[in-house]
C-alpha cells in the first residue's frame, strides 16, 4: 500500500570503497561544520537572540496574557454575560456579575458588570476561545507573557491585573477581525 | 640555578599549564560547538565568557557531594582521583621545548628524560582506564558498570592499534626516547630530496600510521565519535552516572587533561615535537634562549591546534555504534597497522634508514 509519494526504496547494495573507508564522508562533514564556523565568526551568529536584552519578536496575533478592555470613554466593556467562561475549554474563567448603580455609569458600559473576574493562568491554555466568544469585544489576548510566580495562588489573576489601566491602554487592533472592529462601534 | 630547582619550577609550571589548558578546553569546547551550530556560546561571565571555567569550577565545588549508600566508598573516591593523577603524570616525560640557557647552563625542558618515554605514556594511558573501570564498578549501578565495561573494552581494543602504529615510528627512529624521536625530526632531507631544517616531520613518512594513531587517540581519550563510555542516550552518561560535585568534575577535567597530553604526545611523534621550520637558523643567529622559547610556543601551538581538531571532529560526527566501534578497531585498524608496519620494515631493509 502506498500512502505517500515520498517513500524511499531501501537497498542493501554493497558500499563502494570510498564509502567503506568513511574518510571522504568525514571530510565532507567537517567541511560543512567548518563553513558554519567561519560564517559565524565573520558574520556573527545568525540563529541567536541575546535573550534578556533582546526579546524574540512575537507575532502580532501571539496569544499571551489576557486583557479586559475599556471603551473609548474608559468604561469597562465586560457585561459579565459568562460566554467566555462557557467557551473556555479549560474552565479557567470565573466571574461574579453585579448590577451597576447610577453613580457607576462612567465606570461600566452596560447595566451589568463583573464585580469579580478571575482567570486561573495555570489552567488557561491560551486557546483564544474567550475572545472569540465575547459579544462585547471585552476580552482579548495580548502579546505579553504571564509573569513568573513562586506560588500557585498568584496565578489566579483578578481584575486588578486583567483590566487595562486607564492611562496605559493596550493596543489590540492588530488581532481584531473586521467584524469585531465594526461590532465595537 | 641547579638542576633540581629548575625541574621543580618546570613541574609546577607544567602542572599549572595542564590545568589551565584543560580548564580553557572546556570553554573552547563550548565556544567551538557554538560557532559550528550558528550560536554564540558562553558570553556572560567575563569578556567572551572567559571566566566561565571559574564559574564552572565554583559550581562543581559547591554542589552536593553525594555518595550512593551501597557504593564501595574507597574505590568510589579513588576512581576520579586516579584518572586525574594519571593524566597529569604523563606530562613529565614529554619534551616541551628545546633548551633554555639560564646562567650559562643549558636545561632540557623535560621533567624526566627516561629512555622508555613512549612505553611510559602508553602504559600510563592504559592505567587511566582503571580510573574509569573502578569508578563504574564502585558506583553499584548497572548503567555505570556497562559504561565502564564499554570503556575498558574499547580502550584495550584501540591500544593495540595505537601501539602498532607507534611501532613504525619507533622502527624508523630506533629509540623509545621521546627526546631522541624529536631530535631525529630536526634535520635531514625530506624524502631524501630537499632540506629545510626543523621540518623533517614523521607525518611526512608515516601518514597511515598517523591516521591510525589519531583514530586510536580519539578512542583512548573517550572523545567523539568514540565516547561510548558516557553516552547519555543509552547509558545515562555511563560510568559517571552516580558521580556528582567535584568527583564528576575530576572525571571531566581528567578527560580534558588527557586530551591535552595525548595531543602533545601526537605532536612529539608525528609533528616534529618542538621543531619548527628554521630552528637551527634561529639557534645560530638569535641564540639558544630565543630558539628555546620559540620552540615552546611552536609545541603549544601545535598541541592547541590538535585539541581544536579533536573538538571539530566531536561536533561533526555522530557517535559510533558499539559493534561498529569494535569492527573498526579489530578488523580495520589493526590489520592496517600491521600492513603499515610491514611496509615500513621492508623500506628500512631496502634503503637502510
Amino acid at each position: 500500500m502506498k500512502l505517500t509519494n515520498r517513500s524511499k526504496v531501501v537497498s542493501n547494495k554493497e558500499m563502494t570503497l570510498a564509502e567503506k573507508i568513511y574518510l571522504p564522508a568525514i571530510f565532507k562533514g567537517m567541511g560543512i561544520t567548518f563553513k558554519h564556523a567561519v560564517r559565524t565568526v565573520i558574520k556573527g551568529a545568525p540563529a541567536v537572540y541575546s535573550y534578556p536584552e533582546v526579546q524574540k519578536p512575537r507575532a502580532d496575533i501571539w496569544r499571551g496574557q489576557h486583557v479586559l478592555k475599556r471603551d473609548e470613554e474608559g468604561r469597562e466593556r465586560c457585561t459579565a454575560c459568562g460566554l467566555c467562561a462557557v467557551a473556555c475549554p479549560a474552565e479557567a474563567i470565573t466571574m461574579t456579575a453585579s448590577e451597576r448603580t447610577r453613580e457607576e455609569k462612567d465606570l461600566y458600559r452596560e447595566e451589568k458588570y463583573a464585580s469579580v473576574y478571575e482567570i486561573n493562568m495555570l489552567r488557561c491554555i491560551f486557546c483564544g476561545m474567550c475572545e472569540e466568544a465575547c459579544p462585547k469585544s471585552a476580552i482579548y489576548l495580548t502579546d505579553r507573557l504571564v509573569d513568573v510566580e513562586t506560588n500557585r495562588g498568584s496565578f489566579i489573576y483578578g481584575k486588578d491585573k486583567l483590566v487595562e489601566k486607564i492611562n496605559e491602554r493596550i493596543d489590540i487592533t492588530e488581532r481584531q477581525s473586521e467584524k469585531q472592529k465594526n461590532a465595537v462601534k | 640555578m641547579d638542576l633540581l630547582t629548575f625541574k621543580l619550577i618546570l613541574v609546577l609550571a607544567l602542572f599549572l599549564l595542564s590545568l589551565t589548558i584543560a580548564a580553557y578546553s572546556t570553554w573552547a569546547e563550548r565556544k567551538v560547538a557554538a560557532i559550528m551550530q550558528d550560536r554564540i556560546g558562553p558570553n556572560r561571565s567575563g569578556p567572551f565568557g572567559l571566566l566561565q571555567p571559574l564559574a564552572d569550577g565554583g559550581k562543581f565545588f559547591f554542589k552536593e557531594d553525594f555518595t550512593p549508600q551501597n557504593a564501595e566508598k574507597f574505590l568510589f573516591v579513588l576512581g576520579p582521583a586516579l584518572v586525574m593523577f594519571i593524566s597529569l603524570i604523563t606530562g613529565a616525560v614529554i619534551p616541551w621545548g628545546r633548551t633554555l640557557n639560564i646562567g650559562g647552563e643549558s636545561f632540557d625542558l623535560q621533567v624526566a628524560n627516561i629512555d622508555v618515554g613512549v612505553l611510559f605514556i602508553i602504559g600510563m594511558a592504559s592505567i587511566g582506564v582503571y580510573g574509569i573501570m573502578i569508578g563504574g564498578w564502585a558506583s553499584n549501578n548497572k548503567y555505570s558498570l556497562l559504561g565502564a565495561i564499554r570503556a575498558s573494552s574499547q580502550m584495550i581494543s584501540y591500544e593495540l592499534a595505537m601501539g602498532l602504529a607507534l611501532l613504525s615510528i619507533i622502527m624508523m627512529t630506533g629509540s623509545l626516547d621521546l627526546k631522541v624521536i624529536t631530535e631525529t625530526q630536526t634535520s635531514g632531507k625530506i624524502w631524501g630530496l630537499f632540506e629545510i631544517d626543523g621540518l623533517n616531520w614523521n607525518i611526512l613518512y608515516q601518514p597511515l600510521a598517523f591516521l591510525i594513531f589519531f583514530v586510536a587517540a580519539l578512542a583512548e581519550t573517550n572523545r567523539h565519535p568514540f565516547d561510548l563510555p558516557e553516552c547519555e542516550s543509552e547509558l545515562v552518561t555511563g560510568y559517571s552516572t552516580e558521580y556528582s560535585s567535584m568527583k564528576l568534575g575530576l572525571y571531566m577535567f581528567g578527560e580534558y587533561v588527557n586530551m591535552f597530553i595525548s595531543n602533545a604526545f601526537m605532536v612529539v611523534l608525528f609533528f616534529g615535537g618542538y621543531n619548527y621550520p628554521g630552528i637551527e637558523w634561529v639557534t645560530q643567529n638569535w641564540g639558544e634562549n630565543a630558539a628555546g622559547i620559540l620552540s615552546i610556543v611552536a609545541f603549544l601551538t601545535k598541541t592547541v591546534v590538535g585539541i581544536l581538531i579533536f573538538m571539530w571532529i566531536r561536533w561533526t560526527l555522530p557517535r559510533f555504534r558499539y559493534d561498529q566501534l569494535m569492527h573498526l578497531g579489530w578488523k580495520t585498524l589493526i590489520p592496517l597497522a600491521l600492513v603499515n608496519l610491514m611496509i615500513t620494515g621492508a623500506v628500512i631493509l631496502a634503503f637502510g634508514n
